[in-house]
């Protein structure tokens, strides 16, 4: 091919790869409008607190003592589960939660690294040590619903899991102090 | 070549046989977690298996292909000897070392934090420092191939340097900017821990400066499969590259995007707020141009190959292509599986979808099918491809060659589909055995089940490819000369500076990842976050 039929020829070459190039910006800032629009409409955002707690001392004190984990339904109806992810465990095993309505899930570990996910659930967090983990949801069928570890937090790990009751609004009773576990039903 | 056939040599067969273990081992844990291995295997020897899978694979098999590969593309694309041959040597050696001071604690049960770490855990301090060693020997690789671009350059005034080496040295300033996160996570966190020195770790920093690694290194993976895209498919297949200067600008992008995106592996963590983590967001989008511009000039390539040998039509030059020649099957079939898998990634990045595959099975099938499948397959078409040049000996018949490339894309499917399927039904991760008896995990049975079948043909595979490989070092076949590297349609004369270096995108990285990386790790020393106590494994 000589010179002066390279030229236009290497232009028609670039106005294809243009014309791709373009078709591949509007991909992209249509998959970027999916994640803009559902985190502005339906509040589709990332657990981000960003909430630091002392590992070492949160057992002893505060929302994570023993005496206030699991459900508390507060007196203006919202409800908050405070759970302890610790190597190989969650404390407590077993959490009610009433369909429907939303639920607020607040997580710390005292040791290593952990994460949960609820089956059949968007529920799904890291749980670091140093931080509090926060994460909402609402559940739509009453029924039993696994929440296991799903981080590697050492040998022990394949047994660590919880269960997640989710119970009609009308078996979802709170005591006089506003709190519900699964031994009550 | 120059006698670097034995350098290349040593480094392919060091990677082709800590694939081979991982590639037994990983089998093995499928079958483990499978309802037919019930009671097979502890715990303790499960993960055990696990990290030694992941550090082979990950670490062994990647870094030191890529380092062979390095040196044999310095020389056959440059046609020029290799400068500081010694220093090549040394970091093989050093490498080694690394690899048996990493290998003897995982093999004793003292480093079974898996290949991703998870500090607090800490591992046996040998299990660490081995693994600095690796990365010490590729960066004397880095080095060398600057040094070896550079000397090029110095006598070739004004011209390009080839693609094929241009995107080697891309890669390797790609690896020096990616293992920086990593680096400082051992050298100033984990390994004081792990050798005694303080009682607590911020994991959250940790698992930040690890993030900064853990996405750029799947691109230091990728791009000797993109070479192969980019310079040796076209050839195989009969054409020509349809556009050099878009190789270039791939392998920029490839530099550039690939690091200011880590944290979208911390989408679901509490110690990064939402902003940050929408601006990694916004960059990860932008990571999957350079794949899509690969896409379209790697197919138009291709489709001059097949309208050459007569193709007609729409789809007619499709059927023309030589379909029997390994690194032209080896192309189409990656293709197929960089699709699913790209379609996957995608996935991946949206902060709604994440929240339901994060930590799944999902995820553990996406990286299979891009890396394992795509890249890997890739991998063995490059060793097909050089194994006559570097042997001296020729394959005999390439039925052998394509018996192999077809199991590995259908072991892959196979196992890869149901991973998929069960991860969106919440089957988690790293996992060392299932309770069966679950009626929520008790239907997952079956298609796990499937998944091993695809594990065994993956197994088979991997035998036969090191078989294919074994036999051509005392074949009777001598082998042809023949070039390895397609020329493009219009080969460039001269190509502007920016795209014969890479000075320029070293400040434009350097800018992004301040912006992406600044404050979320600044944030660790403005407000240092309380301590986790370390917890040691061994």
């Amino acid at each position: 091919m000589t010179e002066q039929h390279a030229q236009p020829h290497e232009r028609r070459i670039l106005g294809t790869e243009l014309l791709w190039a373009f078709g591949v910006g509007v991909l992209i800032a249509a998959i970027l409008s999916v994640v803009v629009f559902t985190a502005l409409t339906r509040d589709i955002n990332p657990p981000s607190n960003v909430e630091r707690i002392d590992p070492k001392t949160l057992h002893l004190s505060g929302e994570f003592a023993e005496q206030n984990l699991g459900t508390t339904v507060a007196r203006d109806g919202g409800v908050t589960v405070r759970i302890i992810t610790t190597q190989f465990m969650f404390a407590p095993r077993c959490l009610v939660v009433p369909e429907g309505r939303r639920v607020t899930l607040r997580f710390a570990s005292p040791d290593v690294i952990h994460g949960i996910l609820i089956t059949g659930t968007n529920v799904n967090t890291m749980v670091v040590p140093g931080f509090v983990a926060q994460v909402y949801s609402e559940f739509t069928h009453s029924g039993d619903l696994l929440m296991p570890c799903h981080e590697y937090c050492g040998l022990g790990h394949s047994e660590m899991w919880a269960t997640v009751r989710v119970v009609p609004e009308s078996e979802f009773k709170p005591d006089l102090d506003g709190r519900v576990a699964c031994a009550q039903r | 070549m120059r006698n670097v056939e034995r350098l290349c040599l040593a480094h392919f067969w060091v990677a082709f046989a800590a694939f081979l273990a991982a590639a037994v081992l990983g089998t093995w844990q499928m079958w483990v977690r499978s309802p037919l291995g019930a009671n097979v295997g502890t715990p303790g020897q499960y993960f055990l298996s696990v990290t030694a899978h992941g550090v082979s694979m990950a670490y062994v098999l990647t870094i030191f292909f890529i380092m062979g590969f390095g040196y044999f593309v310095a020389v056959t694309a440059l046609g020029r000897p290799l400068p500081g041959k010694l220093w090549a040597w040394i970091a093989f050696w050093i490498a080694i070392i690394g690899v048996v001071m990493a290998l003897v604690p995982i093999l004793m049960g003292q480093a079974s934090v898996l290949y991703t770490f998870y500090p607090p855990l800490t591992a046996s301090p040998w299990f660490y420092i081995g693994l600095v060693f690796i990365v010490a020997g590729s960066w004397i690789w880095c080095v060398l191939m600057l040094v070896a671009m550079r000397q090029w350059k110095r006598d070739n005034p004004g011209r390009p340097v080839p693609l094929a080496m241009f995107a080697t040295v891309a890669n390797s300033v790609l690896w020096l900017w990616t293992t920086v996160g990593v680096a400082i996570e051992l050298v100033f966190q984990v390994i004081p821990a792990s050798l005694g020195f303080g009682q607590t770790i911020d994991a959250g920093l940790a698992r930040t400066l690890f993030s900064w690694t853990l996405h750029a290194i799947v691109y230091f993976w990728l791009i000797p499969a993109y070479i192969a895209f980019y310079t040796m498919v076209p050839r195989a297949a009969g054409g020509r590259l349809y556009s050099d200067t878009m190789g270039r600008f791939t392998f920029i992008l490839f530099l550039v995007y690939s690091l200011p995106v880590g944290m979208h592996h911390l989408l679901m963590d509490p110690e990064h707020g939402n902003g940050w983590k929408f601006i990694q967001v916004l960059l990860t989008a932008f990571v999957s141009v350079p794949t899509l511009l690969t896409i379209f000039t790697v197919t138009a390539s291709l489709e001059i190959a097949g309208r050459l040998r007569g193709g007609r039509g729409v789809f007619g030059w499709i059927t023309a292509l030589p379909w029997q020649r390994p690194t032209v099957l080896a192309a189409g079939l990656a293709f197929v599986m960089l699709g699913f898998g790209g379609f996957g990634g995608i996935i991946n990045m949206g902060y709604g979808v994440n929240a339901m595959v994060h930590n799944t099975s999902w995820v553990t099938a996406h990286f299979h099918l891009i890396f394992g499948g795509s890249v890997v397959i890739m991998y063995f078409a490059i060793a097909y491809e050089i194994w006559p040049s570097l042997t001296g000996h020729d394959h005999a018949s390439s039925a052998p060659l394509r018996m192999q490339l077809w199991l590995w894309f259908l072991g892959m499917m196979v196992m890869t589909l149901p991973w998929h399927w069960l991860g969106l039904q919440g089957q988690w991760r790293r996992i060392a055995n299932f309770n069966y008896a679950d009626p929520i995990i008790s239907g997952w049975g079956p298609l796990v089940i499937v998944s091993l079948g695809g594990g065994l043909v993956l197994l088979a595979s991997a035998l036969l490819f090191v078989r294919n490989l074994v036999i051509l070092h005392g074949g009777p076949l001598p082998a042809l000369q023949r070039p390895l590297y397609a020329l493009a349609v219009h080969p460039p004369q001269r190509v502007p500076a920016a795209l014969n270096g890479f000075g320029l995108w070293n400040v434009l990285v350097l800018i992004l990842m301040l912006l992406a990386y600044g404050y979320p790790i600044a944030q660790f020393v403005i407000t240092p976050s309380p301590g986790a106590m370390v917890h040691r494994v061994h």
